[in-house]
């Protein structure tokens, strides 16, 4: 994903001379081509996110659009103040790009997880969070966001996700994506588990049951309409995501089908409970830890599936 | 001292009414912050009315000059002075800080021209201020941007990690105001969390620092139109004020920080701030 974003925003900064990028002393071996060819909009800040973020504000608020960039939870939470009043309030056009969402430094460390970017971000007014499945939607996020005015959050994965799409999607920012379909209930994922979504999507189908699995690639705005589709047209919905169950992408359908009314769906968020993961192991081995996996995932549906074949 | 010179007596009438206009939204409105709004007027009165180049016709002008106002709570003054000069009408000062108003609490840029962003919370203002000059100074434009700190916002970690960027990236289109009444929110700024040796902590951080009486219209015009007083550096005005200057029962006083003035206590105020 990171490879994807990074070739994408030099295409784009190539034809838009708006285009700064800011990063946290962070990004060694991949902001040095954006570095070389546009040294007059990039800036390494240094190890200061509140300034990184009241900066990019400040930029942006001159008429450009504004790239920070940092790992983690570094870009979001110390300056999120910074990120709260400056970027929302003034609707700053400024993008905020975190790599490593989940668990991708798993091995670093609690400090290194970004486990509740989403809740957080989420809850700004202005704000559009996005979390992209596959490094195709990456490239179409980033124009996605270049072209949308106003405060965006890209929550990236890592480098070397497989590619989903076998060709890019119609992407739309708020508009979720249908990778697979069937009816006997929805797989909704977000960032970079979709691949895990779609791998227990197609060993389902190998034994017959046909799942539809959504790429939910923006949290917010929420596809509310795909979220009422999924809860009328088949028979359980499930989200995925690499984040706290609290306020992410669970909370927001939890939300979108709680308010909806009629619509009586059996649901389950499946994330990271709400709790610091101390374990040592790298992305998969802490997936795997809270039930991330693609063997884990598998069990937890086929028994939702029993359940609802019960009901 | 009293003004002497032209130049003197004309920012000292613009510093009178805009004291004497506060006053009275400060009574009407039962709204704080006083004397941090008196300590700033008449280092505002010659900023706005000297030396910032702007056009209230375009408050959006794209080469104005940039001011802001990083103490947000003092803001009532920054309303009277963005009126006075014909960005919004006088009566609107009449909607300060009351129920359906136009003019908030603290300086808010939504809906009202020339408020150049919204502050109240303290430690933003100066990052906001370095990315507006960075842009100035990396796109050959000239314009230039000042920004006014508290000297409790010097507290702020935020503040130093933009007064150690700004050197480093030559910013000497860019000038820190600091209000500097040595009364912060709880007690002196001696007994909170003392700043000292302030002008020497900016100089060590690549700033060229002067120091002025922020009450002293020459001092104050002199400093202005010495920016910047060296190249590749910003500038930091340190400028000794009088927290609830004007108001001799207010002078020195954590009180105005706080205190909405009583009819006698606005009777004798107005009095002190419209008498010679």
């Amino acid at each position: 994903m990171r490879g994807a974003f990074f070739q994408t925003l030099m295409e784009l900064a190539e034809s838009d001379e708006r285009i700064y990028l800011l990063v946290g002393d962070l990004g060694f071996g991949v902001v040095e081509p954006f570095l070389h060819k546009f040294p007059k909009r990039f800036l390494n800040v240094g190890v200061a996110e509140q300034n990184l973020a009241g900066l990019g504000a400040g930029i942006a608020l001159t008429g450009r659009v504004v790239f920070t960039y940092s790992i983690a939870n570094f870009p979001i939470f110390r300056c999120l103040e910074q990120i709260r009043n400056d970027v929302c309030y003034h609707r700053a056009n400024v993008k905020i790009v975190s790599i490593g969402g989940g668990y991708s430094y798993g091995a670093l460390g609690m400090t290194h997880h970004a486990t509740e970017d989403l809740a957080i971000l989420r809850a700004l007014p202005e704000m559009t969070v996005v979390a992209p499945g596959d490094p195709g939607e990456v490239r179409e996020a980033t124009r996605a966001i270049v072209a949308h005015e106003g405060p965006c959050y890209l929550r990236l994965g890592r480098a070397g996700e497989p590619t989903i799409h076998s060709s890019l999607p119609d992407f739309q920012l708020g508009k979720a994506i249908r990778v697979r379909d069937g009816d006997a209930l929805t797989l909704v994922s977000t960032g970079a588990l979709l691949q895990t979504a779609v791998k227990v999507a197609d060993l389902l189908a190998a034994k017959g049951v046909q799942v539809r699995v959504l790429s939910m690639h923006t949290i917010k705005p929420l596809d509310q309409e795909a979220v009422l589709a999924a809860a009328r047209e088949t028979r359980a919905v499930v989200t995925l995501e690499e984040h706290s169950v609290i306020g992410g992408l669970g909370g927001a359908v939890a939300e979108c089908l709680a308010e909806s009314g009629e619509l009586r769906v059996p649901f389950k968020r499946i994330g990271i409970p709400s709790t610091f993961s101390s374990d040592i192991g790298s992305q998969e081995y802490l997936r795997a830890k809270c039930g991330l996996s693609a063997e884990c995932l598998l069990d937890t549906v086929e028994s939702l599936l029993e359940t609802v074949q019960s009901l | 001292m009293q003004p002497q010179t032209k130049a003197e007596l004309s920012s000292a009438a613009f510093a009178k009414r805009i004291r004497a206009r506060v006053l009275r939204m400060v009574r009407s409105a039962k709204s704080s912050h006083v004397g941090s709004v008196f300590s700033t007027v008449d280092l505002l009165a010659v900023l706005y009315g000297k030396i910032l180049r702007l056009d209230p016709s375009r408050p959006d002008w794209s080469e104005r000059d940039r001011s802001i106002l990083s103490k947000g709570h003092a803001c009532a003054g920054l309303y009277v002075i963005l009126a006075e000069l014909g960005f919004f009408p006088e009566s609107w000062l009449d909607e300060f800080y009351v129920d359906g108003g136009r003019l908030a609490g603290h300086a808010t840029h939504v809906g009202v021209p020339g408020v150049e962003v919204s502050t109240g919370s303290l430690g933003h203002g100066l990052a906001l201020a370095s990315g507006m000059a960075l842009v100035s100074k990396r796109e050959n434009k000239d314009f230039r941007v000042f920004v006014m700190l508290s000297d409790g916002e010097c507290d702020e970690g935020s503040t130093w990690e933009a007064a150690l960027f700004a050197p480093f990236h030559q910013l000497d289109n860019l000038t820190v105001i600091i209000d500097y009444n040595k009364i912060q929110s709880f007690g002196t700024v001696k007994e909170v969390l003392d700043l000292e040796p302030l002008a020497a902590k900016w100089h060590a951080f690549g700033w060229s620092v002067r120091e002025i009486d922020g009450h002293n219209f020459t001092e104050i015009e002199e400093a202005f139109r010495a920016i910047p007083e060296q190249m590749g550096h910003p500038t930091c005005i340190i400028a000794h004020t009088v927290k609830g200057k004007g108001v001799s029962f207010m002078e020195n006083k954590l009180l105005w920080h706080y205190r909405t003035p009583d009819q006698e206590e606005f009777r004798l105020a107005l009095s002190e701030l419209e008498g010679e």
